[in-house]
């Protein structure tokens, strides 16, 4: 087996080829059940980070993922929907897409996941992307039952991947580090 | 028909046993990591249909000289032509076909054109340092640019960065994206380089650095250079029921 090509850090710099224009809109403004998306990325000492990559990953809204692994014919694609967006972080720490909320998704062992995002971090001083995930707060029942979400033992760390509504938007804010710090994955 | 496994959830996960080759996110050396890298331990999760799909780039957004980083303004950049070119592999030895790849790059005085970068040495009117490319039905890629500058950072006093292009990789699903850099071969700077050295296997810092190809060079042109870049390899294959 060969050797894996290691993970090194994004850098401050990504900005000269990465996101591509328009990659925050997975969806148009005026598409129905269009959501804002948004939240603030922090590090240990509370300081925004203005150079980071947001990039998100979702199926549909029917939970239907634009990929050809996901052959479930009778679960609608949907023209046009990729189901990935990247979004720089500005001077201030902050994101925005614009998407829609994606459906359930099957999960391990003939389970349902629970409507969600999946996320990537990069940032100058991450040598490793941090995954995590957003769920959605409109889905108490289906988030308790949630195969992943369910592996932070924590309740108050679960929370933190939980989204919150504000003034229509979407928030999930990510603090890398510290007091409130988003739960992370590996995977 | 969606076969039964996708639809039970029962999906086929990516290897995580080589995974410990990567760097940790807490490495004092290089500062940035003291504030970023995450306290509490990180929740190891299964692979599920999530994890592994992943975007589908199609090549509609790929310019004809988008891979030519010599040829994006009407003069040609100051520096040493090279070459670049490779494969992308997974982790048992398979071509990643038609995959983006994405690079970025300071020019050959070590500046990057980025608002951000206060280093006092000429920007190129001539390079922007951005390109992007697919690989073919073969996983293999290529890109033209010159060779990129060493240049200061303030992580440490004196401290310098090795010569590298950094490269954007997505692999066939969200659990195989990988961001990382190429570095050259002999770098005098690799020794003080902490981002270089986050990577604690010799063998796996030796996958980040290219090898000089001379088949690849072009006589009176430009100087090649190979860089195969491995990706996460997959789980046999679970029996249907």
């Amino acid at each position: 087996m060969a050797t894996l090509t290691p993970s090194q850090t994004i850098g401050p710099f990504l900005h000269i080829e990465v996101p591509y224009e328009g990659e925050e809109r997975l969806v148009d403004p005026n598409h129905p059940g269009a959501i804002r998306l948004l939240g603030t990325i922090t590090d240990g000492e509370g300081n925004a980070v203005d150079d980071a990559l947001v990039e998100i990953w979702q199926a549909n809204s029917a939970g239907r993922y634009a990929h050809p692994e996901d052959d479930r014919d009778d679960v609608p694609l949907e023209d046009g929907f990729t189901g990935f967006g990247r979004c720089a972080t500005d001077s201030e720490g902050r994101f925005e897409f614009l998407t829609v909320k994606p459906g359930p998704v099957p999960g391990p062992d003939d389970s349902k996941q629970a409507p969600h995002i999946d996320v990537s971090v990069f940032a100058r001083g991450l040598l490793n992307r941090l995954v995590t995930r957003i769920y959605f707060p409109d889905e108490a029942e289906a988030n308790a039952g949630d195969p992943v979400l369910s592996l932070i033992e924590d309740e108050a760390e679960r929370q933190t991947l939980v989204a919150r509504q504000e003034d229509g938007a979407l928030r999930f804010d990510i603090r890398l580090q510290g007091q409130g710090e988003t739960a992370f994955f590996v995977i | 028909m969606a076969s039964e496994l996708t639809r039970n959830g029962r999906v086929t996960g990516y290897r995580r046993d080589d995974l410990d080759i990567n760097p940790p996110y807490l490495y004092p050396d290089y500062a940035s990591t003291q504030t970023r890298a995450p306290k509490r331990p990180l929740v190891p999760m299964p692979h599920t249909l999530s994890e592994i799909t992943g975007p589908v780039y199609g090549d509609e957004r790929i310019g004809e000289l988008d891979h030519d980083l010599t040829r994006q303004h009407e003069g040609e950049p100051i520096g040493e032509r090279i070459i670049v070119h490779g494969r992308l592999l997974d982790g048992d030895g398979r071509p990643v076909r038609n995959s983006l790849i994405e690079i970025w790059q300071a020019n050959s005085g070590g500046r990057y054109r980025h608002h951000g970068d206060q280093h006092p040495s000429p920007l190129d009117p001539n390079f922007s340092g951005g390109g992007r490319t697919m690989t073919d039905d073969d996983g293999h890629y290529e890109f033209v640019t010159i060779k990129p500058g060493a240049y200061p950072w303030q992580n440490n006093p004196n401290a310098w960065r090795s010569r590298h292009i950094h490269f954007s990789l997505f692999g066939p699903a969200f659990a195989t994206r990988l961001v990382t850099q190429m570095f050259f071969p002999g770098d005098p700077l690799f020794f003080q380089d902490p981002i270089f050295n986050s990577v604690r296997e010799a063998k796996a810092r030796d996958r980040m650095i290219c090898s000089y190809d001379h088949d690849r060079t072009v006589e009176e042109w430009a100087l090649g250079y190979r860089y195969d870049i491995v990706l996460r390899g997959r789980e046999a294959t679970p029996m249907e029921d």
